[in-house]
Order: C-alpha cells, then structure tokens, then sequence
C-alpha cells in the first residue's frame, strides 16, 4: 500500500459537531474517488463509529483521510483515528459484539471492523489508541454499488 | 404541539404522531428527540408512532440505539413506534453491523404505516410518498 502523494485530510475528532463534520468529508472524499452507495455509506458509518470511540474513550484526538492504493492499482480510502486516551485493555474483548464500557450497544468496534476490507488497532495502556481501516473501491461482496 | 428541544418536529395527526427526520442529527438532538417523542406521546395519548427516516443517508449505532429507545418508551406508554423509510444501502450497513433491530416494525411508507393505526393518509399524487430510495436528495 502507497500512499502516493494523494490527498491527505487530517480533521480534529473533539466535539459532537466534529463527528458531522468527519462524516460528511468522508462521504465527499469517498463520492470523488468513485465508491458507490453502499460503500460510501459503510465508510461513512465505520467512520462514525470509530470516531465517536476517539471523542468517548479516547478523550478526543484526531482522524486522517488518505487516498491510497495498492499493487494491483485499486484506489481505497484510509482513515487512521488516533487519540491519546487510556488505551484499550484487552482488544480481543473490545472487538467482541456487545462488549460495551460506555453503556453503549458494543457493536461500534466489532461493527466497523465487518464494514471495511482492513482493519488494525495499535494501543498502549495509558498512552492511546490508533485504528486504522481501509475499504477498497467496488471490492465489496455487494457489487460495486 | 410546542416544538421540544430537539430540532426534530414532531408532528400529531390525530391519534398517531409523525416524525421526519431530515438529513444529519447531531447526537444530542437525537438523545433530545427521545425525550420529545415519549412526551408527546404521553400528551395526546397516540397509539402510533411513525418515525420517517427516508432524509437519512447513514445511520450508525448511536443513532440505530436512540430509534430502538424511543420505540421501548413508545411500547410502555402503550404505542407503536414504526420505522418507514430506510434507504436500502443504510439497511445493508446496518445488518452488517450487527444492527438489524429487531424490536422495530418497520412500513414502507407513511401512508401505509399510518393505515396499521386506522388513519387514511390520501395520497393526491402530487408529491412522492416518503420512501427510502438511494436517490433520494439528501
């Protein structure tokens, strides 16, 4: 995977307002690159998920956007959320279904990680958490829509 | 009805209440819009609830959540809450998810959702029933 000198979009992850915002860049960003419906909207749903993870338990932090592709010259989209929170504990437990520690239904880690095509989580205890996902363009098992 | 705190309408049609929800909520609209609807409810003693979400083009679990609350408070004042609406490519995500919500009945559209609690909704053709369609303009 390159990155190869595409657009690269960093957006802060800190208030209710932010999670709009990262939503619609990630619907926009997604439309230019030519995903289609359904893939754009499980983009932009994993997006709000992990993002509401960064803002809930990771006390805030950040999300980058980057354009990139591959060796077969597929385009995708990567969005790396980082916070500097506590850290997950135990990662296989926060990737469970249902496993909530905000009250919550637990299906944002899990959910999102069915949602795209990769999915990684690099944490450490007291110093924060990254997830990184990329949803290639028209690899989905629906179609290219 | 005086508008609650959400920026949601909610609206009373005579024994039902209709809310459309139209484009991007914030979280706290949507946790606000809870409370609306369950007071509404309990004021003019509506049997039905009809939560249109065809303006929707994404709903994640937050969201998926509020929608399965209101319908729990709904329940317990002794009403029905019925979802119309969803666009196909937001049921897709949804179910893959892990969010099929279960709990929720679900109409195709207002007018039919409406006929489920006795009120006739007339279509007079002149505007599209809400319906979730990808195209719809969001």
């Amino acid at each position: 995977m390159s990155t190869d000198e595409r657009a690269t979009v960093s957006l802060p992850v800190r208030n209710d307002a932010d999670l709009m915002t990262v939503r619609q860049r990630v619907r926009t960003l997604a439309q230019e690159l030519g995903f289609g419906l359904v893939q754009q909207t499980k983009l932009v749903t994993a997006a709000s998920e992990l993002a509401r993870n960064t803002l809930i338990h990771g006390g805030g932090g950040s999300v980058t956007v980057d354009a990139v592709s591959d060796a077969q010259g597929r385009d995708g989209l990567t969005l790396t959320f980082r916070d500097e929170g506590s850290g997950i504990t135990d990662v296989d437990r926060a990737l469970r279904d249902g496993y909530s520690t905000a009250g919550g239904l637990g299906m944002g880690l899990s959910g999102s990680k069915r949602l795209v095509h990769e999915f990684s989580v690099d944490t450490a205890l007291g110093e924060g958490t990254t997830v990184s996902v990329t949803l290639w363009r028209g690899h989905a098992s629906h179609g290219p829509r | 009805m005086q508008p609650g705190a959400s920026s949601v309408p909610v609206l009373d049609l005579g024994g039902i209440l209709l809310i459309s929800i139209q484009g991007e909520l914030p979280d706290d609209a949507a946790v606000d819009l809870r409370t609306d609807v369950t007071l509404a409810v309990s004021e003019t003693g509506a049997r039905g609830v009809i939560i249109d979400i065809s303006g929707l083009d994404m709903v994640d679990s937050f969201l998926a959540r509020v929608l399965a609350e209101v319908a729990a408070s709904a329940r317990l004042l002794a009403a029905q809450a019925v979802l119309v609406g969803m666009r196909p490519s937001v049921a897709i995500t949804l179910v893959e998810l892990g969010l099929a919500l279960p709990g929720l009945e679900t109409s195709r559209t207002v007018i039919e959702a409406a006929s489920r609690f006795g009120v006739e909704i007339r279509d007079r053709g002149d505007q599209p029933a809400a319906r979730g369609t990808d195209r719809t303009p969001t």
